[in-house]
């Protein structure tokens, strides 16, 4: 167990650094001058280009400028955005509510996507699981930037169940309609997963002694059945978060919730470059360890995985 | 999607394998897998619905005018979200355009976009799990790494910062430089199902065979390997294609994907969503539209894979 934490630790050693390179090249390898960008139309005079030139390390060959990236990133410096205020504090501002509307994405996932997995893998082939496999099939394919509209003019505008936009202070319960549209494609690929692992689990050998043993129905299911198939599904919450992430940034957009993502697509449209890379690195961590996390658990909880 | 399949083919009865319907011809005693797969196929309805779909598609794409003969760019705000009439069967949007036109006219750009990163994709693909799967080594392990890299970064945030890098330098619609983000950054997948499958043929007796007859390693990976690798990646990267249409709409939506003069479904559902209040049918036409296509290539895929899937078969 150890040699395979050490080994996927430094696996993710190597990930990080090629990530974290990637975005910073493609974010500042021969960009067009980001002090104009920062200034919009007014001229910047020589003495301010100087000083800002030096202050950002612009003059600097573009590996150097990498270290100081790096440097900040591990000693949790971001640096300040184009506009002078810290990137950490703006991020700090945002995480709260993005954690929480991706907290409650993923409680409606694993609650919906759970049960219904299990109904339809313990009743294959009835109405209930032809239905929900079909409904599952559209959930997938139906794009976050069509669902998230959407369901915003349906509950939001006609019906009025829920506040159309979150606001500045979102509340729990603004959160719940964008919640429930940014875990609807982790609620379907949570469903079909579950409903394979029960119905293969159903004919597992150690099924078939617990009801021979005597076991009710209820606690074969529940204790036998259900633990072992959440295995996989555990390995997908770690796959989902990036599907997580990039819903985010749509779903705080069109909700209007002040997170992570709509700050994120505010910097890509001002091109505060620091901002964008100082941002994308850090959810890149966010993935990669938690990754990581889902790796390591994925090991423990099934001992027939060692890795070796 | 495979219980479906097996649901609707169990409907039609267990006996359609040895009574085949009139019409079909009976299956030959002996059958190539891709002849197995077809024969499969052909009494899916699912395939046959997406294969519609997306011929649909392709056909909107080619030759618009054969939907809606109204002008997608004839805009005019007097009309500003008119209702439906007979020129305009949908009515008009926020700027007075003909919301069933520029609906139909949509599908090129998804169309153009999903096909050139797909085949962009493919072919980084193809280069990368040919070369991993046969050479396998140090060559492998770099290789393994690389894709392990690419896939640390999610999609879209990757695509946010790159597109926003190629944008700056580009002028025009915008496809180039989506189409160059989508297949830089969405090959992983199809690499990794080549190299597992060129990782199996390799060991085969007929590439042994082959290397004893003094067949070098192109000749080897191209006539004997590839084509016995090709079926996986192929459903891939029609899954991709579907992935991929949904991904440059969502680029378009956030505004760093196509750029106005060009139409596309992305950039439609963001405007109208702003103003939905309004009018409803501006957002729901290409919205549905952009589902529709994206399901028809999911589900195409799907459908491929479970006729190739000997599993799945009884």
């Amino acid at each position: 167990m150890a040699r395979y934490i050490i080994r996927r630790l430094l696996q993710m050693v190597v990930t990080f650094i090629g990530t974290t390179f990637v975005v910073y090249a493609l974010m500042f390898a021969n960009q067009n001058d980001p002090l104009q960008a920062l200034a919009g139309d007014r001229p910047v005079s020589d003495n301010v280009r100087q000083v800002l030139t030096e202050q950002y390390h612009l003059n600097e060959p573009f590996l150097v400028q990498y270290g100081y990236y790096m440097q900040g990133l591990l000693t949790g410096d971001l640096g300040r955005t184009l506009t002078g205020r810290p990137i950490g504090d703006v991020m700090s501002d945002a995480w709260p509510n993005t954690i929480k509307l991706a907290l409650l994405a993923l409680f409606f996932a694993t609650l919906f996507g759970i049960t219904a997995g299990l109904v339809a893998g313990l009743r294959r082939g009835s109405i209930f699981d032809n239905t929900t496999l079909a409904l599952t099939l559209v959930v997938v394919g139906l794009p976050i930037i069509v669902l998230a509209p959407i369901a915003q003019l349906v509950f939001g505008v006609k019906l009025g169940w829920f506040p159309t936009t979150a606001g500045a202070r979102p509340s729990l319960y603004g959160l719940i309609l964008p919640a429930l549209v940014l875990g609807a494609a982790s609620t379907a690929t949570m469903m079909r997963l579950t409903r394979a692992s029960v119905a293969e689990n159903v004919r597992a050998d150690y099924v078939r002694t617990a009801r021979a043993k005597g076991l009710s129905a209820r606690r074969v299911v529940a204790v036998h059945v259900l633990r072992n198939s959440l295995i996989p599904v555990i390995t997908l919450i770690g796959v989902d978060l990036g599907t997580l992430m990039a819903g985010a940034i749509v779903t705080e957009g069109v909700f209007n919730i002040p997170g992570v993502g709509s700050k994120l697509l505010l910097g890509i449209q001002t091109e505060d470059g620091p901002l964008v890379v100082g941002f994308v690195s850090v959810l890149v961590i966010v993935f990669l360890v938690t990754n990581l996390l889902v790796d390591l658990l994925y090991a423990v909880l099934d001992p027939r995985i060692r890795y070796e | 999607m495979s219980d479906l399949e097996m649901a609707a083919t169990t409907e039609l009865g267990t006996h359609a394998a040895d009574t085949p319907p009139a019409g079909a011809t009976p299956p030959p005693k002996t059958r190539s897998l891709a002849a197995d797969a077809w024969y499969d196929l052909r009494r899916n309805w699912i395939f046959w619905v997406a294969a519609a779909l997306v011929v649909l598609v392709i056909l909107m794409a080619v030759v618009p005018g054969l939907f809606s003969g109204a002008d997608p760019t004839a805009c005019n705000t007097r009309r500003q979200f008119a209702g439906p009439s007979g020129g305009a069967i949908l009515g008009y949007d926020f700027q007075g355009c003909d919301v069933f036109s520029r609906t139909v006219h949509g599908a090129r750009a998804s169309v153009l976009v999903g096909l050139f990163a797909v085949l962009l994709t493919g072919v980084i693909g193809l280069v990368f799990g040919m070369l991993a799967g046969y050479f396998g080594g140090w060559l492998d392990a770099l290789l393994s790494r690389v894709v392990d890299v690419v896939l640390g970064i999610p999609l879209l945030l990757a695509a946010i910062v790159l597109s926003k890098r190629l944008a700056a330098d580009r002028q025009g619609s915008g496809i180039a430089t989506v189409v160059i983000v989508l297949g830089i950054l969405g090959w992983t997948t199809a690499a990794r199902v080549m190299r597992s499958s060129v990782l199996t043929a390799r060991s085969q007796d007929y590439v042994a065979a082959a290397r004893m007859l003094g067949a070098g390693p192109l000749r080897i990976m191209w006539r004997h390997i590839l084509p016995n690798a090709l079926a996986p990646f192929i459903v891939v990267l029609t899954i991709t294609l579907g992935t991929f249409i949904a991904t440059e709409a969502t680029l378009s939506f956030l505004n760093i994907g196509l750029r106005p003069p060009a139409i596309s479904w992305g950039i439609d559902i963001a405007t109208a969503g702003k103003h939905v209040r309004e009018a409803a049918m501006p957002l729901i036409a290409p919205s549905l539209f952009l589902t529709l296509t994206v399901l028809a290539f999911i589900m195409l895929g799907d459908a491929i894979r479970d006729a190739f899937d000997p599993k799945l078969r009884r």
